[in-house]
């Protein structure tokens, strides 16, 4: 049976029943217990499970990860919130330094996920709306997932949870109550680092992941009335990516946008399109395109963070430059 | 203690009926604006019935001192001299307004009026005031800095090695605990295991004092003998004002997880109304000036409203610009 449901409902019914699949799965972050959450994502699970397992902290971003590395290397597993992800920089050492790290070092497996919600376009400003994952990616040892819907938001968090390594949960919370899709209530699980193809199409390839996927999607429908075809393949896990799906669609396209909200300038982007250059070399019929963000802090003024981010007028534009060649 | 004059009394009272007035409008506008076309962007962040506490604080400095403001404080900012209009400004995301309409709220710096570039992360501000604080010896100015952060802000690392740094370099900061008993949803009990965050004085070497942060001229008393202190080269201090946040986190929230009896119980200790019976205690106002105070600030929060709505809006021309200084 499924039905349809909220991103952040989804994202809750998938905690709740990997605590009830598992007993040693517990949440904890700010605000998190009776609040449910600055996003209102754990509400309920307060009443459901106990102090014990969904439990307020103190606003100590840096403690918070240092007790899931620990509570990991006991047994436990974690699943600490951390409020905007943006704070992440105030947790920084314990994330990059021990629990990226640990089990290449020490051998301890660290099932961790670490939820924090990320993007803009909510004018909040530069401090509640970053996207940071190209750090994350660029630090061994750690997995990346940003989904994009409500179905994959609950697979991917059962998998992320059930995974033995630590894995950052990058939700998009524009989509918390913006998406609604079919979800099916029993617990299943979507394996991490599989790509998905939103649409086929044979001219263009539109890589993308995270809440521009919606905005990739509004593109192909446009070009196609100009008989432009986009095959949007939304990434969904980050690190490790898909390195399959986008081949396959490559040697069919020939050509491909890179979309993220990411700053530009070395965003995930970069990684994206030195794949391609190295590893698809031989379908390439023109210059790979990169759309992103400006290279500026986030304004929260609406007309700026509209000019920041990128726009459907860009993948418009990059689109048909594409067709030139 | 030095008492303070009746001039300045009546100078306090209308930082503290400026701030409420400007305050309740920001609330009014959040509640009743159009959110397909708002003017105020994003939420506010108030320090209604807690406005003493920046106020009494700021009111200790001298023109060439300087503030690490937080997020509810208002007052300080109103006592630098930031005009309703350049908050409103702010609050507008306006072109003039002091972060060129590029960053909005409760989120502004403006170094010309010796006030940091307050930014979301809590606490994050504290060390950067001892870096002010450390300038200022080094050019050896009399001068010191306030740094300014909540009871959950307390909880972060940044602020214990901030305050252990100071206490080491003897410098000239007083920080400020604005302790309102909640971060967010989250009450005090459940952000330290101790009562008195001034407790933790000690544990850095530096005195660590308590006042009532609804008492404007005792928070100033507490502040003023600080900055004497650290102006003196005595190093830093640690001053906890007791208060609580009588509204929502912002103006979004309704903190229905604050009990009725508290909002009440506090109710009874607003600021302002203790010191309108102080000022009439000591014979220099009485009710009829209290309505001629609150009905200037009144006038003046409207009329800024009315000249910063006109304001242009950024454009995305110059958008690009600032990154890096140009020279
Ligand atoms: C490092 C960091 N983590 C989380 C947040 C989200 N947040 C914003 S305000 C706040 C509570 C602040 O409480 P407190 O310091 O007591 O200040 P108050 O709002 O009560 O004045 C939290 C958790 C943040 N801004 N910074
Ligand atoms: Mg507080």
């Amino acid at each position: 049976m499924s039905r349809s449901l909220y991103y952040a409902d989804a994202i809750r019914e998938a905690l709740r029943q990997c605590m009830q699949e598992d007993g040693d799965v517990y949440i904890f972050g700010e605000d998190v217990a009776l609040y449910g959450g600055v996003f209102g994502v754990t509400k309920d699970l307060f009443h459901e499970f106990g102090p014990k397992r969904v439990r307020n902290t103190p606003l100590s971003e840096g403690a918070i990860l240092g007790e899931a590395i620990g509570a990991a290397v006991y047994g436990l597993r974690p699943v600490p919130e951390i409020q905007f992800s943006d704070f992440l920089t105030t947790a920084m050492s314990p994330l990059v330094d021990i629990m990226a790290t640990y089990h290449y070092r020490v051998g301890t497996k660290l099932p961790i996920t670490i939820r924090a919600p990320s993007g803009g376009a909510l004018r909040i400003g530069h401090f509640h709306s970053k996207c940071l994952e190209a750090w994350f990616v660029h630090t061994p040892g750690l997995k990346v997932v940003v989904p994009s819907t409500a179905y994959d938001a609950k697979g991917l968090l059962v998998s992320s949870i059930r995974d033995n390594n630590p894995v950052l949960f990058l939700e998009q919370k524009k989509l918390y109550r913006e998406i609604k899709d079919e979800v099916p209530e029993e617990i299943y699980d979507i394996p991490l680092g599989q790509a998905i193809i939103r649409t086929e199409g044979s001219h263009i390839t539109l890589v993308t992941y995270g809440s521009p996927t919606y905005l990739a999607l509004k593109a192909a429908a446009l070009l196609q009335k100009e008989g432009i075809e986009l095959e949007v393949i939304d990434l969904r896990t980050i690190y490790p990516f898909d390195k399959e799906t986008l081949k396959k669609s490559f040697s069919k396209t020939n050509r491909v946008i890179i979309l993220h909200e990411a700053v530009k300038i070395a965003g995930f982007g970069a990684e994206l399109a030195a794949f391609f250059a190295e590893e698809c070399f031989e379908y390439m019929a023109a210059p790979i395109m990169r759309l992103g963000a400006l290279h500026t802090p986030i304004p929260t003024n609406p007309v700026l963070e509209d000019h920041y981010l990128p726009s459907l007028q860009d993948i418009l534009d990059a689109a048909r430059g594409l067709m030139k060649y | 203690m030095e008492q303070l004059t009746k001039k300045q009394h009546l100078e306090l009272y209308r930082y503290l009926r400026l701030t409420r007035a400007l305050e309740d409008w920001i609330f009014y506008i959040c509640a009743n604006q159009n959110p397909q076309k708002p003017l105020i962007i994003g939420k506010g962040y108030l320090s209604t019935g807690q406005e003493a506490t920046s106020i009494g604080a700021a009111y200790a400095l001298e023109k060439e001192d300087w503030i690490a403001q937080s997020h509810r404080d208002f007052g300080a900012l109103l006592i630098r001299g930031l005009t309703p209009r350049e908050l409103l400004l702010q609050y507008f995301s306006k072109e003039t307004g002091p972060t060129k309409g590029r960053d909005a709220n409760v989120h502004l710096g403006h170094t010309g009026k010796h006030v940091l570039g307050f930014i979301s992360h809590m606490g994050a501000m504290v060390p950067v005031a001892n870096g002010v604080a450390f300038a200022m010896k080094y050019k050896k100015k009399k001068a010191c800095i306030l740094a300014f952060f909540g009871d959950g802000a307390s909880s972060q690392g940044i602020v214990h090695e901030a305050m252990n740094y100071a206490a080491v370099f003897k410098l000239p900061v007083v920080f400020i605990c604005n302790n309102n008993r909640w971060a967010i949803s989250t009450p005090l009990e459940e952000q330290m295991a101790i009562k008195n965050v001034a407790d933790r004085g000690a544990s850095y070497g530096m005195p660590g004092v308590i006042c009532d942060g609804n008492k404007v001229e005792e928070v100033y008393q507490t502040v003023l003998k600080a900055v004497r202190l650290a102006k003196k080269g005595g190093g830093p201090t640690l001053v906890e004002c007791k208060t609580m946040r009588m509204s929502g986190h912002g103006t979004h929230d309704r903190a229905k997880y604050v009990s009725d009896q508290e909002i009440a119980s506090w109710k009874k200790k607003d600021p302002i109304m203790h010191h309108e019976k102080l000022l009439k205690k000591l014979g220099y106002a009485d009710e009829a000036y209290f309505k001629k105070i609150i009905a200037e600030v009144k006038s003046e929060v409207e009329e800024a409203t009315q000249w910063a709505k006109n304001q242009a809006d950024p454009s995305i021309q110059n958008q690009l610009e600032d990154v890096f200084a140009r020279s």
